[in-house]
């Protein structure tokens, strides 16, 4: 568990998620004085503008240039900075993919990749500014450790323990307000450990990110008023994968379905398929997530709805999966 | 500068490494001997006259850096890390070989001395960037040496670099472009012009210092220049690609090449009547 102050959800009133995130930097900045901030162009929509103001000459701003912001964040941590370093999800992933991978992964780097505007949170912008393949491009990438914190506090958390975690992180923020599944940053956050939002033993529904409050709404919903038991796990870290809540899912509710805010290739629901598929197991199986088009430009919100990675998209699959009586169906190879 | 005896050390140390790069190429089978050669004297000055390091503390943290960006100079660069005591010299034997820690582009993780792991072009001046300004943040006044290639500076983010050492006045590093006027598919003017150089470096805020790489001298003479600059500087050398070894130089079809015996030899030869010519000009001949 990581230190520090304690948020609470009387701060989240008023304080976005990426706000969070500037506030635990400022924190980290008075603590280490070898912490330091980097974005390209985008210090005030990554809301790292109060450290700027803090400690001027330990924030770097390299204007429009992602190759570069990579570049020097990885020479910086080569001689013992620890830099945090902002921009959109889809320039790190992709605009400086290679200097990610390269300079930060292969080259070990401590340095911190903070990526906002993940998934499709920057809903007006539009594709161009939806990150929906990150996860696919950096899960891919050895040494990274990746972390798709699901609301404001698991994002101070993820940011603390990736100070104190040596090696190069990728932290997949929204952009905005995202609603609170915790009452307060201190519920005992464990990297690679999944958290168990929900108990439930007929199907359980993996998240990340917003998707998280959306499974668990679903859920509350479900057994409510239609007596159907669904376990929703926050699957914060995307790597390491914490692959024993999914075999523990696969043998005790014999049903899974993923939901994330990203393209169903490459991601979330990609990672659990692989550990079902190894596990050798039966598993009934539905990734929710963007279905491989580029989304559409719109709220986020309605973009969730959409893409049906919201509460009602999720409530519509659990029901057709719960539906599926694959049990009885001649095909199916019951245990392998 | 240079006193008549550094001069010769320095010509003697070159003549030893260009001998051991041909030497690991013909092990290796084939190599990028060609920006090897044409690199070798720029990084010889470095480690050999001006570099502030410890041969027994590789990563003392006070230490100058190196970036070598032109990543697949490693085979000219891991005989000098060798040299240097770093590295067993035995190793050059099995460069390239399956699970031999040297490779191509030297990975800073397996071969000691390495600042940077490099070979995609255009990450060495970001990340020499960064150290400088780490420095800064620190409080260390190391000095960062980054060589360039020349075809490399096709690459967008080299001058994402510039642009910022220029705003952030990082006068710790002190850049060498390696102009050998070569790239893969042939010379540089014909791939991808990047002349007027010197014009464009200047514009976007760089001290540009002009010498001849292969001139010990010329580079001393910048090299203590950039050290004194209160600007960056970057030094254009002009170099030639495959330096010493007749058959090679100037054609850019030896960037990447393979040798027989037959060749090895001519090689041999023709580094040995190079380095006699040079020692001539030591002597003012």
């Amino acid at each position: 568990m990581a230190g520090g102050l304690v948020y609470t959800a009387v701060d989240s009133t008023e304080l976005s998620t990426a706000e969070y995130y500037g506030k635990a930097l400022v924190e980290l900045g008075e603590q280490h004085p070898e912490v330091v901030a980097l974005t390209a162009d985008l210090g005030k929509s990554t809301k790292i503008g109060d450290f700027m103001k803090r400690f001027p000459d330990r924030f770097i701003n390299v204007g429009i240039a992602e190759q570069n912001l990579f570049g020097m964040a990885a020479g910086m941590a080569k001689v013992g900075c620890v830099p945090f370093v902002s921009t959109f999800a889809q320039f790190a992933s992709l605009r400086a993919g290679d200097q990610l991978s390269t300079d930060i992964c292969y080259g070990k780097a401590n340095a911190k990749v903070i990526a906002t505007h993940a998934g499709t949170s920057f809903g007006q912008a539009g594709s161009t500014h939806h990150a929906i393949s990150d996860l696919g491009v950096t899960r891919a990438l050895p040494n990274l450790t990746i972390i798709c914190p699901a609301d404001s506090f698991e994002t101070v958390n993820a940011i603390r323990t990736a100070y104190e975690t040596e090696g190069p992180f990728y932290i997949r923020i929204n952009r905005g307000f995202d609603h609170l599944l915790y009452p307060s940053s201190d519920y005992g956050f464990e990297l690679g450990k999944a958290v168990e939002l929900h108990k439930g033993t007929d199907i359980t529904v993996i998240a990340c990110g917003s998707c998280s409050y959306q499974a668990l709404t679903a859920a509350q919903f479900l057994e409510g008023n239609e007596g159907v038991s669904v376990r929703v796990i926050n699957m914060h870290t995307i790597k390491p994968l914490d692959r024993d809540a999914i075999v523990k899912a696969i043998s005790e509710t014999r049903r899974i379905i993923t939901v994330e805010d990203h393209n169903v290739i490459g991601g979330l629901g990609s990672a659990v398929a692989e550990v079902i598929a190894e596990t050798g197991k039966g598993c009934a199986f539905r990734r929710l997530g963007i279905q491989d088009h580029f989304s559409t430009i719109g709220l986020h919100e309605d973009l969730m709805s959409i893409e049906g990675i919201d509460s009602n998209g999720i409530i519509t699959a659990v029901r057709e999966v719960m539906g599926a009586d694959f049990e009885e169906d001649d095909n199916w190879e019951d245990e392998v | 500068m240079l006193t008549k005896e550094e001069w010769k050390g320095l010509e003697d140390k070159v003549d030893q490494l260009r001998n051991d790069t041909l030497d690991t190429t013909y092990w290796a089978g084939s190599g990028h001997i060609g920006g090897g050669m044409s690199v070798l004297d720029i990084l010889t000055i470095i480690y050999y006259k001006y570099l502030n390091f410890h041969r027994d503390d590789p990563t003392w943290e006070d230490r100058d850096r190196v970036v070598v960006s032109k990543g697949h100079a490693g085979i000219a660069y891991a005989p000098l890390l060798c040299d240097l005591g770093w590295n067993d010299k035995e190793l050059l034997k099995t460069f390239n070989l399956t699970n031999s820690p040297m490779g191509m582009h030297l990975d800073a993780a397996k071969v000691v001395g390495v600042d940077a792991s490099t070979g995609s072009l255009g990450h060495g001046l970001p990340i020499a960037s960064g150290m400088a300004m780490g420095g800064r943040v620190l409080g260390k006044d190391y000095y960062v040496y980054c060589i360039t290639g020349d075809g490399e500076l096709n690459e967008g983010s080299n001058w994402e670099a510039f642009m910022t050492i220029h705003k952030y006045n990082l006068n710790h590093v002190i850049t060498f472009v390696d102009r050998n006027h070569n790239m893969i598919d042939g010379p540089t003017e014909e791939v991808m012009p990047i002349e007027p150089l010197s014009e464009k470096l200047r514009a976007f805020g760089m001290r540009v210092l002009e010498v001849d790489g292969q001139s010990f001298p010329e580079l001393s003479e910048a090299i203590e220049t950039a050290k004194a600059s209160s600007e960056p500087v970057v030094i254009v050398c002009d170099t030639v690609k495959g330096a010493g070894i007749d058959f090679m130089e100037n054609n850019y079809l030896w960037h990447y090449g393979a040798i027989d015996e037959g060749m090895y030899e001519k090689a041999k030869a023709s580094l040995k009547r190079y380095h006699e010519a040079r020692l001539a000009k030591v002597e003012g001949k």
